[in-house]
């Protein structure tokens, strides 16, 4: 694997960088801002990012685009419309349903969900408060009605799309938390200097750019998987930057609360904001650790995982591959 | 290996490596972890620290062996009194006709018992500025005047750290490496380089870990077994460090070198390498030797080569710009 952005993917990513600097709100007052929400959502919707997979983009660049614009913490649809229309591409105000509620559904009229292979649709009742600010949850106006299918390949790799992207993003708002804290620490003053200089902030804050920087290690390899890897393999590589990039954005945001001290924990300070959408993102497409296959088979076939063929050193071979 | 073409691969054809990018060290490494073999020796920071510094003579006479093998090295940095704050070093070099004389004390000494040579930082103008009146210097370990004791490390280890006392240890004044005062210079290079995960092939060594103690497992009635928590977080971490690896080779494809990056890195492997530690104690216990040893001798991983605290200065004050 060449871990390198091609030319095209980071001028992509500078372009989601720019949107997201110049229409994100720079201020939880900002949230409220509609004249502002209204450019934001001309930009997107202009900028064709919901439609990237239909229009044939991989997972790197999808993933490059939700990062950036949740570092700018972009509070108009992306995730839900973009994953849909990596379902089947559906044309506007259509968002993603897992289980009975749309996810990021501002602006959203329908949701398509994945049941297995099956495809299923329902229009959406009237949004409702989300604990991440920037977005809102909606529930189904009437049951989900069946809507096609796909292929279990197409399901698969979906998956590890969806698990990538919300990776991504929670890897994006550690960025913008961090980037709040380092910016405070340098300007923010206690007995006589910068609290940025004393060690009890900047190891704290040195800590959180490795964890930022080995996330986006490990995310960057899970979304060039969706595409390259098997789809088994690219779901099994999501989901480990999931578990590794969940735990580290969530250390970045509360040590963005703690370096901002009492300031942190008002209301009116960001730090929250970046927090909220890195815990729903979690719970977006959760994996939890102890899901997490370490690589060795289990020793029968008992509970549905299939025994290595006896010989050809089966066992040894797929543990090599699980780990390496 | 090395008569089988498989050391030195990434380093100067001219002194018996072949002048391949370091990602076929990688590949080299994770074959060896693979296959159960010991890991290559890390010589890397040793290498370039010579190469980069050394006068094209001296590079001639110690690097091939160096690199094949014939002649073992240490490296004599650290002092008792001279650790993190490794320029307050008080180890002299005094000029006497064409040698110079050696007197002091150094400790953390990797393989003194057995190395042929020792690259040595002594003080050779005690009235420079402390940073400029050091020198480096390539010195036999065969000598009078040279007396190595063996420090025994919490693991029980008595093999691999060293204790030297230079007593009237003489080295011809052409063994110095670069000019008189250029001792510091050298010194960043050597320990930038120590903290390269790429340079040191530990990945692959954690991944070997983890399989064997995922194979140390007890199976549970119907062939499942219950992962420890500790033990799946260090295959996460593992898995996130091989990402990172791959993706700091292949930035260095397009000619980019991490300068204080390096401390990111080397605070990732820490923190892999510790947590492969707990995952070791975690499905040992203290009964288990082999486990006992992982996790004992991985507490010293934030330790030497610069600190976890060193890494985060370097962070804070080199790329976050928080000053101190």
């Amino acid at each position: 694997m060449d871990a390198r952005l091609t030319a095209e993917q980071a001028s992509l990513r500078e372009a989601a960088a720019r949107l997201a600097d110049d229409l994100g709100p720079r201020s939880v007052l900002a949230l409220s801002d509609s004249e502002r929400l209204a450019r934001l959502e001309q930009a997107i919707s202009g900028s064709g990012w919901r439609s990237l997979r239909s229009d044939g983009a991989g997972g790197v660049e999808i993933a490059l685009v939700a990062e950036e614009l949740a570092r700018g913490l972009i509070d108009v649809a992306f995730l839900g419309p973009v994953l849909a229309d990596a379902l089947r591409p559906s044309g506007p105000g259509v968002t993603l349903a897992i289980g009975a509620t749309a996810i990021d559904a501002r602006g959203a009229t329908r949701a398509l969900a994945l049941d297995g292979t099956r495809l299923l649709s329902a229009p959406l009742g009237d949004p409702a408060g989300c604990a991440d600010l920037t977005r809102a949850a909606a529930p189904l106006a009437r049951p989900l009605q069946a809507a096609g299918e796909i292929s279990a390949a197409h399901a698969t790799r979906w998956r590890a799309l969806a698990i990538s992207v919300t990776t991504a993003e929670m890897v994006g708002a550690a960025r913008g938390a961090h980037a709040l804290a380092v910016g405070y620490a340098r300007v923010r003053a206690q007995y006589g200097h910068p609290v940025g200089s004393y060690q009890a902030i900047s190891h704290l804050l040195a800590e959180g750019l490795a964890l930022i920087e080995g996330s986006e290690s490990i995310l960057r390899y899970a979304a060039w998987a969706v595409d390259e890897l098997r789809p088994a393999d690219a779901v099994r590589a999501a989901r480990l930057a999931k578990v590794y990039c969940a735990q580290a954005a969530r250390t970045v945001c509360e040590t963005a609360i703690q370096v901002h001290g009492g300031i942190g924990n008002t209301w009116e300070c960001l730090a929250h904001v970046f927090l909220r959408r890195v815990l729903v993102c979690a719970e977006t497409f959760p994996v939890r650790l102890e899901e997490i296959d370490v690589g060795l088979p289990r020793l029968t076939s008992g509970s549905g995982v299939p025994c290595p063929p006896a010989g050809l050193a089966g066992p040894a071979r797929r543990r090599v591959r699980a780990v390496g | 290996m090395y008569d089988a073409g498989f050391f030195g691969l990434s380093w100067p054809r001219e002194y018996g490596g072949q002048d391949l990018p370091p990602v076929y060290d990688v590949i080299l490494d994770e074959e060896l972890a693979v296959a159960g073999a010991p890991p290559r020796p890390s010589l890397g920071y040793l290498v370039t620290g010579l190469g980069r510094h050394g006068s094209r003579e001296l590079c001639q006479r110690f690097l091939p062996g160096m690199i094949s093998g014939a002649e073992r090295w240490c490296q004599g940095f650290s002092e008792p009194g001279a650790g993190s704050d490794l320029a307050s070093l008080a180890t002299t070099a005094v000029r006497d006709g064409d040698a110079y004389v050696i007197s002091g004390q150094k400790v953390w000494t990797s393989y003194s018992d057995v190395a042929d040579w020792c690259l040595l930082l002594a003080r050779t103008d005690p009235s420079a500025p402390r940073h400029e009146g050091i020198s480096a210097f390539v010195i036999s370990m065969h000598q009078p005047g040279i007396e190595q004791r063996p420090l025994t490390m919490i693991s029980g280890v008595s093999t691999e750290f060293g204790q030297v006392a230079f007593d009237g240890a003489r080295v011809p004044a052409a063994s110095m490496v670069g000019a008189p005062g250029e001792g510091w210079k050298l010194a960043m290079t050597v320990v930038s380089h120590e903290r390269e995960p790429s340079t040191l092939g530990f990945t692959a060594r954690y991944g070997k870990t983890v399989r064997m103690l995922a194979a140390r497992l007890p199976a549970e009635p119907g062939g499942d077994r219950t992962t420890p928590p500790e033990l799946a977080w260090a295959h996460v971490q593992t898995q996130m460090l091989y990402a990172h690896v791959r993706r700091r080779l292949s930035e260095q494809l397009d000619g980019i070198t991490h300068g204080s990056g390096g401390s990111l890195d080397k605070l990732l492997m820490t923190w892999t390498e510790q947590a492969v530690g707990h995952a070791a104690l975690a499905v040992g216990g203290t009964g288990d030797a082999e486990a006992l040893h992982a996790y004992l001798y991985s507490r010293a991983q934030s330790v030497m080569g610069g600190t976890s605290q060193i890494q985060k200065n370097i962070i804070a004050d080199r790329i976050l710009g928080l000053g101190g």
